[in-house]
C-alpha cells in the first residue's frame, strides 16, 4: 500500500519534469543529453553479445596489436582479441557494479538520514560526527583498503564503492529534513496522531525526492569512476570478463609499443558513461536552484 | 569570540576526530572478513607459521590489548624522539618501521599535491570568471563543457594520454619517477659545521646565544605585527623565547654532533633550489610537470564550476552596480570586488576537494611511478601488508585532518561571521 503510494508520488515528480526539461534552457537540455547517452551505453552493453563481430574473450587472431582496419575497426589486443567486440560487451562490469553501489548507498543513507535527523538529539550528533569523518576521508583510500580486504569480485567492489558514498545521500536527507521537520504540515500530520514511520515516510521523504535524484546521478558518475579506479590499481575483476577498466590498464602496460588504440577506445568509453550521468546530475541541479533561475 | 579563542577552540575539537578516525580505521581493518596473516601468505600455510606471524605483530592479543598498541604507539613520544617518526608497526612483508616508510614517501606526494593545487586554483579560478563575465556566450557554455567534461574525465586515463602523447610519441618529457635516474637526488641546503664538538654544555652556550638572536627576532616580529607591550603581550613574548631557544639548543646540539646541518625540505624542486643545482631543478621540473598537469587539470573542473557560480551570484549584487556606476575599471570590479567577495565559498570547497586531490593523486602516482604515499599504497596491497595499508590510511587521515584545520583557521581569519 505504502509502497505503490510512493512510487505514485515519484512519478509525479518525474513524468510532469520530463516533458517541460525541453522547455527548460540549456540544463534541461543537458538532462536530456546525459539520459540519451546513459540509455543508448545500457541498451549497447545489454545487445552486445549478439552484436559482437567475434566473441569478445575466446577470439583471439593472430594479429596481436593490430591498429584499426576495416577487419578490426578498433585494433586489436596483445591476445589478438577484437577491440571492437570488447568494447560492445564491457560495459557490463561496471554498470553492474554503479548500479549495485547506488542501491547499496540509497537503501543505508537515505532511511538513516531520515530517521537521523528526525530523532535528533545525541543520536544524531554522534553520527553525523562519524559521517562527518568519512566523507571528508579521501574516498579511493576508504574503497582500496577495503576492496583489498574482500577481494575481487563485482559486489565487493560495490561494497567497498558504497561506504565512500553513503555520507553524501546522509549528508543531503539529513539537511533537508532538518528544514521539512519544523513546517506547519508537517506538525499538523503529527497533531492528527500519525505515527512518525507515517510521518517520515508520506510527509517528508517525497518532498526530498528531488536531492535525492540529484545525489543518485552524481552517484552513478563517482562509482563508474571509482570502480574504474580500483580496477587501474588491480582490485577490479579477473581478466577473462570483458571490461573497459581492465583493458585501459592492459592497454597501458603496452604503452611504450604505441598502440593508442587499446587505450584510447576503452577510455573513452568510461568518460561516456560518467559523463552521461554528469550532465543529468548537473542539469538536475540547476534545475533545481532558484538563485541561477531567471 | 574572538580569532585566538576559536582557533584554540577548532584544535581541540581536532582530538575526537582524529580519535574517531583512528578507530575507525582499525576497526575496519579488524571487524571486515579476510584474514591478514592468512592472506599474506600466497599458498597454504602451515599453522605453526600463522601462529609465529601473529606473535610477530601482535595480533594473538585480545582485540583490545591489540587497540591499545596501536593508540599508545602512535602517542609514543620516546620512540618519535628516536625515529622521528610515529610508531605504525612494522610491515608484515620487509618488518621495516612502516613510520619510516611512509614519511620518506609522503614529500613526494605533498609536492604533487602543491603544485596540483595551484595549477587547478589558478587555471579554474580564471576561467571560471571568464565564463561569469560572458554569461551564455559561446565562450560561457565551452569553458562549461570543460568543467563537465573534467569531472567525468579518470585521472589515470588523461595521465596515459599524456604519457602516450609527451612521452612516447614526442619524447619531449619523462613518464614516470620524481627526477631522472641518471641524475642522483636533491640533498638541500649542506652547511658544514666546523664548531668544536665539546659535548652538551660548551654547544648549548654556543647555541644559546644563536637561540637569544633567533627569539629576539620572534619578539620583534611579534610586537611590531599585533602583540601590545601589555603584561599579556610579555608573556607570550616570553613562552615564544623560551621555546625558541631550548627547541634550538636541542636542535644545534644534534647536529652539530653530525657534523653538518642540513636542511632540506623533501620536495625536489625547492631542495635543488636550495643546492644552487640548476640541472637538478630542470629535471626534477621536467618530472613533475606531467603529473601535476594531469591532477590539475582534472581538479580544475571543480574550481570553474565553482567560481563560476559563486561570481554569478555576486556579480548581480548591488555593490558591484555601485563600484561599476562609480567608473572603476573593469578588471578592478571583477578582481578586485567580486572575485574578492566570491571567493569564501570557493576556499571552503577548497578545503573539502583536497579529499579528492588525494584521491586523485593515488591514482596519479601510480600511472607515473612518482614514489609517494599513494603508490606506496598500492604496492603494498599486492604483497598483502596490512600494516603498511592501516599506517598510510592512518597518514592519509592526519593529513586531511591538518588540511581540514587549516582552512577553517583561515576562513574564520577572512569570515569574523563564522567566530560567533
Amino acid at each position: 500500500m505504502n509502497k505503490v503510494k510512493i512510487k505514485r508520488s515519484i512519478l509525479a515528480h518525474l513524468i510532469p519534469g520530463f516533458t517541460s526539461l525541453t522547455k527548460k534552457g540549456s540544463s534541461g537540455w543537458m538532462v536530456i543529453l546525459g539520459l540519451v547517452i546513459v540509455l543508448a551505453l545500457v541498451v549497447m552493453t545489454a545487445i552486445g553479445p549478439w552484436i559482437a563481430p567475434h566473441d569478445p574473450v575466446w577470439y583471439m587472431s593472430p594479429k596481436i596489436r593490430a591498429p584499426p582496419s576495416p577487419e578490426f575497426p578498433m585494433g586489436t589486443n596483445h591476445l589478438g582479441q577484437d577491440m571492437l567486440s570488447r568494447i560492445l560487451v564491457g560495459g557490463s562490469i561496471m554498470l553492474q557494479v554503479a548500479a549495485l553501489s547506488v542501491l547499496v548507498c540509497f537503501l543505508i543513507g537515505v532511511p538513516l538520514g531520515l530517521f537521523s535527523s528526525y530523532v535528533g538529539g545525541l543520536f544524531d550528533s554522534t553520527l553525523s560526527l562519524v559521517i562527518d569523518a568519512v566523507y571528508a576521508f579521501p574516498g579511493l583510500v576508504i574503497a582500496i583498503a577495503i576492496a583489498a580486504m574482500l577481494g575481487p569480485g563485482v559486489i565487493n567492489m560495490a561494497l567497498s564503492i558504497s561506504v565512500v558514498y553513503i555520507p553524501s545521500y546522509f549528508r543531503i536527507v539529513r539537511s533537508q529534513v532538518l528544514s521539512i521537520k519544523e513546517l506547519t504540515y508537517v506538525e499538523a500530520a503529527k497533531a492528527t496522531g500519525a505515527k512518525w514511520h507515517t510521518v517520515l515516510s508520506r510527509y517528508i521523504f517525497p518532498n526530498v525526492i528531488p536531492s535525492i535524484v540529484v545525489v543518485v546521478t552524481i552517484n552513478f558518475a563517482d562509482a563508474v569512476l571509482t570502480a574504474a579506479g580500483l580496477t587501474f590499481i588491480g582490485l577490479g575483476v579477473t581478466y577473462d570478463i570483458p571490461d573497459w577498466g581492465w583493458d585501459l590498464k592492459n592497454g597501458w602496460s603496452y604503452l611504450a609499443s604505441r598502440a593508442w588504440w587499446i587505450i584510447t577506445f576503452p577510455g573513452l568509453m568510461i568518460i561516456l558513461l560518467a559523463l552521461g550521468f554528469t550532465l543529468i546530475g548537473e542539469g538536475l541541479s540547476e534545475l533545481q536552484n532558484p538563485k541561477l533561475q531567471r | 569570540m574572538g580569532l585566538r579563542s576559536y582557533i584554540i577552540t577548532r584544535i581541540l575539537l581536532t582530538i575526537p576526530t582524529l580519535l574517531l578516525l583512528l578507530s575507525m580505521v582499525f576497526l575496519v581493518m579488524r571487524v571486515l572478513p579476510g584474514d591478514p596473516v592468512a592472506l599474506h601468505f600466497e599458498k597454504k600455510a602451515e599453522p605453526w607459521q600463522l601462529e609465529d606471524m601473529r606473535r610477530k605483530l601482535g595480533l594473538d592479543k585480545p582485540l583490545w590489548a591489540q587497540y591499545a598498541d596501536y593508540i599508545l604507539g602512535l602517542i609514543d613520544i620516546n620512540y618519535f624522539l628516536a625515529y622521528g617518526y610515529p610508531n605504525l608497526g612494522k610491515s608484515m612483508q620487509t618488518y621495516e618501521e612502516v613510520g619510516g616508510q611512509i614519511f620518506s614517501a609522503f614529500p613526494a606526494t605533498l609536492e604533487l599535491a602543491i603544485y596540483s593545487m595551484i595549477i587547478a586554483s589558478v587555471m579554474g579560478i580564471l576561467l571560471g570568471v571568464v565564463a561569469s563575465k560572458s554569461y551564455n556566450s559561446i565562450l560561457d557554455h565551452l569553458i562549461r563543457g570543460f568543467g563537465t567534461v573534467t569531472y567525468a574525465v579518470p585521472v589515470f586515463f588523461l595521465g596515459i594520454i599524456f604519457q602516450l602523447v609527451f612521452g612516447v610519441f614526442l619524447r619531449w618529457l619523462p613518464t614516470g619517477l620524481r627526477i631522472s635516474a641518471s641524475v642522483a637526488p636533491p640533498t638541500g641546503l649542506t652547511i658544514i659545521l666546523s664548531m668544536p664538538s665539546g659535548g652538551f654544555i660548551s654547544n648549548f652556550l654556543l647555541s644559546s646565544i644563536a637561540g637569544l638572536t633567533i627569539s629576539a627576532i620572534c619578539i620583534a616580529i611579534l610586537k611590531v605585527k599585533h602583540v601590545k607591550f601589555r603584561f599579556k603581550g610579555f608573556a607570550i613574548s616570553l613562552a615564544v623565547f623560551i621555546i625558541a631557544w631550548v627547541v634550538y639548543a636541542y636542535v644545534s646540539w644534534y647536529f652539530v654532533l653530525k657534523g653538518k646541518l642540513q636542511i632540506a625540505t623533501g620536495l625536489y624542486t625547492i631542495d635543488s633550489l636550495l643546492e644552487a643545482n640548476p640541472v637538478k631543478f630542470v629535471e626534477s621540473v621536467k618530472a613533475l610537470l606531467l603529473p601535476s598537469l594531469t591532477l590539475g587539470i582534472i581538479l580544475s573542473g571543480i574550481f570553474v564550476r565553482l567560481t563560476r557560480t559563486n561570481m554569478l551570484e555576486t556579480l548581480r549584487l548591488d555593490f558591484v552596480t555601485a563600484a561599476k556606476a562609480r567608473g572603476l575599471k573593469e578588471s578592478t570590479v571583477t578582481y578586485g570586488y567580486a572575485l574578492r567577495n566570491a571567493f569564501l565559498p570557493i576556499l571552503t570547497m577548497l578545503g573539502l576537494q583536497f579529499a579528492m586531490l588525494l584521491s586523485g593523486a593515488i591514482l596519479t602516482e601510480t600511472t607515473f611511478s612518482w614514489p609517494g604515499l599513494g603508490r606506496y599504497i598500492v604496492q603494498r596491497i599486492s604483497f598483502r601488508d596490512y600494516t603498511a595499508i592501516q599506517g598510510a590510511v592512518v597518514m592519509f587521515g592526519l593529513f586531511v585532518t591538518l588540511v581540514s584545520l587549516i582552512v577553517d583557521i583561515l576562513y574564520a581569519y577572512f569570515d569574523p561571521r563564522i567566530r560567533l
